[in-house]
């Protein structure tokens, strides 16, 4: 009976002692994000191997919805009840925060120099000086194809235009499939997935954006106007109806097996490797000619910055050190395939059709969409009148030329590059 | 002396206290909000601080082709989305009554019921089911033209330009044509079994008994109904964002004054909104929307009222 009693305190003492010490030593930090779809991964994977390394630090991943974040956001940290990591959206809603003293400078934390200047872009301020997220992951376009509907037709997968267009004219003549997958209803496909993707070819990818920046280069100029003729002669190659085909339209025909190829971004891998019951593939935007230096849109998404109010600087930023660390890169793009790590050291992925995209980084030079950093934040907007002009030149209701002026004659009403 | 003499008048009390639940939750979702739009239209974030502009914001919207364009665009389509309405949704609706008041009619319940039922679905549901219905790839419209022959009729309505906005403002009229039918319906069955049975004995049937007595008695209810539409149309929003998205395309074709304001109230993707620039555009809408009900009360209620007993 004593004994027992004897073990019982014991065993209570030494857990409300072990209690009493996780109390006092351990920290918590709260993730603020609109990623709900990676809670499982955050928790499973992620959080686990950062605990397991840093004893005496908690993390707690809390996600909002997409379409509530940047409010809530915003009332949070107005609030001072915001998380102590903040998930950054590129560019400017981010570096507006930074201007309001919401996030804090990161430019000095140890493993900001694992990221290439591209990368850190999208959470700078615009002389470059103060870097304010951390990188976590891009997204690259390319095209996905039928790998079943390629070999049936006997094609090869073209690397210039002119292939291009012989695979699409190969593939309509012989009508088992539709050539492309891509309609203009919800305009950002035609934009995003059209211009955005073959573009970065013509305008030599940050050659051109920067040079777009200074004013040195007008959109009515052929490099830009050229992405907008080949998109003209993409019609022919799309679905009945393709004006009124939305996104998901897209998606499924793709996926369904009805159509050939797909102009894509990486972040559908997941979603196609469910879906499709065929082999795919995947190749870069086909350059002009043969030999042709290749460039590709791999732009930065997603990044994560320190809450400026933060009761635990010193953890937070040990957090967001490892976050800039090869390990979190590995975790992260093999758990998210088609969200590709903006580390310099190469991840090694499992998923095969990641593997191809993210290959295009060792052979052609990285840009990111031309319309994202500085240039939309005037009136009228660059990035939604792209949209619109997009979807207008593939309809045919407007030439490239023209639709190239009304972008160019728009930015000219507001922006006034620094000289 | 005078005042004492004279009967104390109680203070009612019962009025105010009665009046006061509606009065102040119209007052705080409704009056205030009003105010603070008027307000908010007249001032502009300058370097983080709202300072106060004057005309500045009404200026810009007129001034700056960035702006005007965009507005006058939004504003024929806004008309033609209200003329739609007005030449068929609200014939159809009275017909639909006219024939449901009609006491030879079988399954009448029946029919008011499904004819109304669109009307208490979400704009959600009737947007993606319309989208869906009129879709190149999965929809059944081509299919069903196929089956009478006519499938070189079919075009993909919803992403040209010249068809989009009419295409959306029949399935507006599809949705709401259950709210003029019931309204004239109503009026309708009110017209006293006498003045009928008086129109009968002076052999006056069928369809002149429609024209000459029954559509006089019910010019009223067409008249609300009118303006019920023209208010609903200016402020319509949902439809459109549900089927076509903020942007309205294709290219700007389908853009109302209520997409139009969401865009610059609240952004769009890249564009950061301007609560100010929204507001400016928010109160001219209240002004359309207000001189529309002014010509409806002043012009035509006055003289409507001949034709009630």
């Amino acid at each position: 009976m004593t004994t027992k009693l004897l073990t019982a305190l014991l065993i209570g003492t030494s857990i409300l002692g072990s209690a009493g010490v996780a109390y006092a030593e351990d920290v918590t930090l709260n993730i603020e994000s609109w990623r709900g779809d990676d809670l499982t991964i955050w928790k499973d994977k992620l959080i686990p191997a950062f605990e397991a390394k840093n004893p005496g630090i908690k993390v707690v991943f809390a996600p909002s919805a997409p379409t509530e974040y940047d409010a809530a956001l915003g009332a949070k940290l107005s609030a001072g009840s915001a998380g102590d990591l903040i998930t950054c959206r590129p560019f400017d809603k981010s570096l507006e925060l930074f201007k309001k003293g919401n996030l804090a400078d990161l430019s000095s934390l140890p493993g900001m120099d694992n990221f290439s200047p591209v990368a850190k872009a999208a959470w700078q301020t615009d002389d470059g000086k103060s870097s304010f997220c951390v990188p976590m992951a891009s997204v690259i376009h390319g095209f996905i194809y039928n790998k079943d509907a390629f070999d049936k037709l006997g094609l090869k997968v073209p690397t210039t235009n002119e292939e291009f267009y012989a695979v699409l004219d190969k593939i309509k003549a012989d009508g088992t499939y539709i050539p492309m997958a891509m309609g203009t209803k919800d305009l950002w496909e035609a934009a995003t997935m059209g211009y955005q993707n073959i573009g970065p070819n013509y305008w030599k990818g940050e050659e051109g954006r920067q040079a777009l920046i200074k004013g040195e280069q007008k959109l009515t100029d052929p490099q830009w106007v050229e992405p907008y003729k080949e998109l003209a002669k993409w019609k022919p190659y799309l679905g009945d109806g393709f004006e009124a085909q939305t996104y998901p339209d897209s998606q499924n025909l793709f996926t369904l097996g009805r159509a050939a190829i797909y102009p894509a971004g990486s972040w559908e891998i997941g979603l196609f490797n469910t879906q499709a019951q065929f082999k795919m593939g995947a190749f870069p935007p086909p350059v002009q000619k043969a030999g042709d230096t290749c460039y590709i849109s791999d732009h930065t998404d997603i990044g994560m910055g320190l809450n400026a109010a933060s009761k635990h600087p010193e953890e937070a930023k040990k957090f967001l050190s490892w976050v800039a660390s090869p390990d979190f890169a590995n975790i992260y793009a093999n758990a998210l395939p088609g969200f590709f790590s903006l580390n310099n050291t190469p991840v090694k992925m499992e998923d095969p059709l990641a593997q191809e995209f993210v290959s295009w980084r060792g052979k052609c030079k990285s840009t990111i969409r031309s319309t994202y950093q500085i240039l939309s934040r005037g009136t009228p907007n660059l990035e939604n009148e792209t949209w619109v002009e997009s979807a207008n030149v593939i309809n045919g209701t407007d030439t490239p030329e023209a639709a190239a002026k009304k972008l160019q004659d728009g930015l000219d009403s507001w922006y006034k590059p620094a000289k | 002396m005078a005042a004492q003499t004279r009967p104390k008048k109680p203070i009612r009390w019962h009025i105010g206290v009665f009046l006061a639940p509606a009065v102040l939750v119209y007052t705080a979702v409704m009056i205030l909000p009003l105010f603070g739009t008027l307000q908010l239209s007249l001032f502009r974030n300058i370097n983080q601080a709202q300072v106060f502009v004057g005309f500045d914001n009404f200026h810009t919207l007129f001034g700056d082709p960035n702006w005007s364009v965009n507005f006058w665009n939004a504003l024929r389509n806004n008309v033609w989305f209200f003329i739609i309405h007005m030449l068929v949704q609200n014939p159809i609706g009275i017909l639909l009554a006219a024939l449901l008041s009609s006491p030879r009619l079988r399954f009448a319940a029946f029919y008011r019921t499904a004819i109304f039922v669109p009307t208490i679905l979400s704009f959600v549901i009737v947007g993606f089911a319309w989208k869906l219905i009129l879709s190149p790839i999965w929809g059944v419209a081509p299919h069903l033209l196929d089956f009478v022959g006519l499938k070189s009729l079919f075009t993909p309505w919803l992403g040209k330009e010249q068809y989009a906005l009419t295409a959306l403002s029949l399935v507006s009229v599809w949705q709401f044509v259950g709210i003029p039918m019931m309204l004239i319906y109503a009026a309708l069955l009110s017209i006293p079994d006498e003045v009928i049975e008086a129109a009968e004995c002076d052999g006056v049937t069928g369809m002149a008994q429609f024209w000459k007595i029954k559509l006089p008695l019910i010019l009223p209810s067409i008249g609300i109904i009118s303006i019920l539409t023209f208010v609903g149309n200016f402020n319509a929003f949902d439809l459109i964002y549900t089927a076509q998205g903020a942007l309205a395309g294709p290219n700007y074709s389908t853009d109302i004054l209520g997409t139009f304001l969401y865009r610059a109230f609240f952004g769009f993707q890249l564009q950061v909104g301007d609560p100010n620039m929204g507001a400016a555009i928010a109160t001219i809408m209240f002004l359309i929307i207000l001189a529309g009900v002014c010509v409806y009360l002043f012009l035509v209620q006055t003289r409507l009222r001949r034709y009630q007993f």
